[in-house]
């Protein structure tokens, strides 16, 4: 594939409101994961919320689309300057060139699962106000983010569970290889919902303390929030050495089971070939790995062998969602733009919580931070349904 | 701009009153009248025992109209990547867990949130098949029809593959239904390739246009294409059906539509 440049990109979590925080934490190896106090949940976890999304009020016009994943969607795109950057490059393309692919799994469920309780108790209908269009429908994210930046062109919510945001850098570099549109927002949205928390609860996937992925004792995922964005364009020949490039994406379905994954990791293992061979890499190139790594017990080890398969048992790797929980739909683009922070300072941020490595899984995983010169870097995102993505960012110099 | 274009080599159809592709093809070029009969959903034959319990209208829909278009292609399912699109996904489940949320125990079955992703049609297509591709699982609202369908012509242009659509809706149980009125389920496949390999059925290629979407003639039907999103290839599925070179403007998002010019495939 032709690389495209993150011509600008944000992160907003529980480890940081945008991009300083963001790597700030990640130096400091901190973790945003808490004890759940979320709603009226009395679940025994730990998750990774982000401080004042409720305080956040959308702009009038956007009214339509009040619920809490696009109040947070609001807040991560006024950081970094990115909404400027978006800006600019419309203005220079034209508003209908610019192409919205974003991943979320729940939208705005949490404004439904509230009106459920306050339905009319003769009637059963729910109350007054209701915005199916704007706050429960998947699409309204994208509606959403479309509108605030003033967009114009073709748009997408793409929702494969915990691949969706890795997938829409797949899906929009599609789209500007072949010139429907020139540049896209790409990025993921998910927030804090019931039906979440309670569901991987039901499925036994939780843990109870902070997650600690890949750990020999990990016993569950940590439920996470976040937004973040990126926008892609052609890289053409006038990008500096210090860009950031996609230089690969790789997709596969497992054709396995609806919420496992295939303990061999055949999968995973498809995906990261793919990517590989869209960058025309061989697998040594690869300086570092974000695994997916949840923390439950299942997917780690899949996952670990799969990794150890394509790219080998020394490349360097960690997860990040002992810090910030598992951003489900939003995880794909939050580890794409944690991928690219990594290229930009140097810095393979070490996998917090986990204390002592699996001695069954064959990776080499980083307990420390460890500063290194990157050139390239992959990050894998995995989901339910059996969805694989792995994507591959570069250093452009 | 690389023109944006396929083969359509296989159709698959599942609606009101539509119960395959050629009884639907018969109603849309008018040489039958239509009988808006309730969807009736095919069991899922090539499911496990166990997965197939745990589908609902969704999962029966879709595996109906994509293994219709892809047998209609003589094309084995197994080898093709796949882009499904719909507005709502599984109504029905989210409902139930809505309910079991609201009350004070949430005793929330693992089933019915595993079946709650929006993309679990392809993950039981995956089981089914034995199909390891590219899944993509897309929604825009109205306009799902429209933007599956550009995903997928993306892929064809770009990966140089078959790629098979599967564009479907079905209706909410109350309360859910009175604020989105989808009457009923809808689902529609095409199997888009590259170029012709073998019988197939027209050429298709994508343009943009302001101009407003195409409607039915017959105001049954329109009110069919109006009230369901995958519903919205009505006017591209008529054209097919005539078998004849024409323009054929389908609904997208506000604002614009996607203009398909229809031709003889060689």
């Amino acid at each position: 594939m032709s690389p495209l440049v993150l011509r600008s990109f944000t992160a907003t979590s529980a480890i940081g409101r945008g991009l300083a925080a963001t790597l700030a934490s990640l130096h400091a190896r901190r973790s945003g994961l808490a004890p759940c106090r979320f709603e009226t949940v009395s679940l025994d976890t730990a998750v990774g919320e982000v401080a004042g999304v409720d305080a956040v009020a959308l702009p009038g016009e956007l009214a339509e689309f009040e619920c809490r994943n696009n109040r947070l969607a609001w807040l991560a795109l006024a950081q970094d300057g990115f909404t400027e950057a978006v800006a600019e490059s419309a203005a220079r393309h034209g508003r209908r060139r610019v192409g919205v692919f974003l991943g979320t799994s729940t939208s705005g469920i949490l404004e439904t699962e509230l009106a459920y309780r306050r339905r009319d108790p003769r009637s059963g209908a729910l109350p007054e106000g209701f915005s199916y269009r704007g706050a429960h429908n998947t699409f309204s994210l994208a509606a959403f983010t479309q509108r605030a930046l003033h967009l114009e062109g073709p748009a997408a919510v793409i929702s494969c569970a915990c691949s969706s945001s890795a997938k829409v850098f797949a899906s929009a570099r599609r789209a500007i290889e072949a010139g429907v549109i020139d540049a896209a927002v790409v990025g993921g949205v998910d927030s804090l919902c019931l039906t979440t928390l309670h569901g991987f609860h039901a499925l036994q996937l939780v843990a109870p303390r902070p997650c600690r992925p890949f750990d020999a004792t990990r016993d569950g995922l940590s439920i996470g929030e976040a937004a973040a964005f990126a926008l892609l364009e052609r890289a053409g020949d006038a990008v500096d050495a210090d860009a950031v490039l996609l230089a690969g994406t790789g997709e596969s379905s497992d054709a396995y089971h609806m919420s496992a994954p295939p303990p061999d990791g055949r999968g995973a293992r498809a995906a990261m070939l793919k990517a590989l061979a869209a960058a025309r890499l061989a697998p040594h190139e690869i300086g570092y790995i974000n695994f997916h790594g949840t923390g439950t017990p299942s997917n780690d080890a899949a996952e670990g062998l799969a990794v150890a398969s394509v790219l080998g048992k020394d490349v360097p790797g960690s997860s990040t969602k002992g810090a910030t929980g598992h951003t489900l739909g939003a995880a794909g683009a939050l580890e794409a733009v944690i991928c690219a922070l990594a290229l930009e300072a140097g810095l393979m941020p070490a996998g917090v919580n986990t204390t002592q490595v699996d001695p069954a899984l064959p990776v080499n995983y980083l307990r420390e931070n460890r500063s290194a010169k990157l050139a390239r870097v992959m990050s894998n995102s995995f989901g339910f349904g059996g969805s694989n993505c792995s994507l591959i960012l570069a250093r452009a110099g | 701009m690389r023109a944006l274009q396929a083969c359509i080599e296989g159709i698959g159809v599942l609606g009101p009153g539509l119960p395959d592709w050629p009884a639907a093809a018969r109603v849309l070029k008018g040489a039958s009248p239509w009988e808006p009969t309730p969807v009736v959903l095919p069991a899922p034959a090539c499911l496990p025992s166990a997965e197939r319990r745990r589908t609902g209208t969704v999962v029966r829909l879709t595996l109906a109209v994509g293994l219709e278009a892809a047998r209609r292609a003589g094309v084995d399912p197994a080898q093709l990547p796949t882009v499904f699109t719909s507005s709502g996904g599984d109504g029905q489940n989210c409902h139930e867990i809505c309910e079991v949320l609201a009350t004070a125990e949430r005793e929330l079955s693992p089933t019915r949130f595993h079946n709650s992703v929006h993309n679990a049609p392809a993950g039981y297509w995956g089981i089914a098949t034995g199909a390891t591709a590219a899944a993509n699982s897309l929604c825009a609202h109205d306009a799902s029809f429209g933007a599956g369908l550009l995903e997928a012509l993306c892929q064809v242009a770009v990966d140089h593959t078959p790629v098979l659509l599967i564009a479907y809706d079905a209706s909410y149980p109350e309360p859910m239904r009175s604020v989105r009125p989808i009457p009923d389920a809808f689902g529609v496949a095409l199997l888009l390739a590259p170029g012709a390999n073998g019988p197939s059925l027209a050429r298709l290629e994508l343009a943009w246009s302001e101009a407003p979407a195409d409607r039915m003639a017959d105001a049954a039907l329109e009110s069919l294409r109006a009230s369901i999103p995958a519903a919205r290839s009505l006017p591209l599925l008529a054209q097919l059906a005539r078998a004849v070179p024409g323009r054929v403007l389908i609904d997208y998002l506000d604002g614009a539509c996607i203009a398909l010019e229809v031709s003889a495939c060689r």
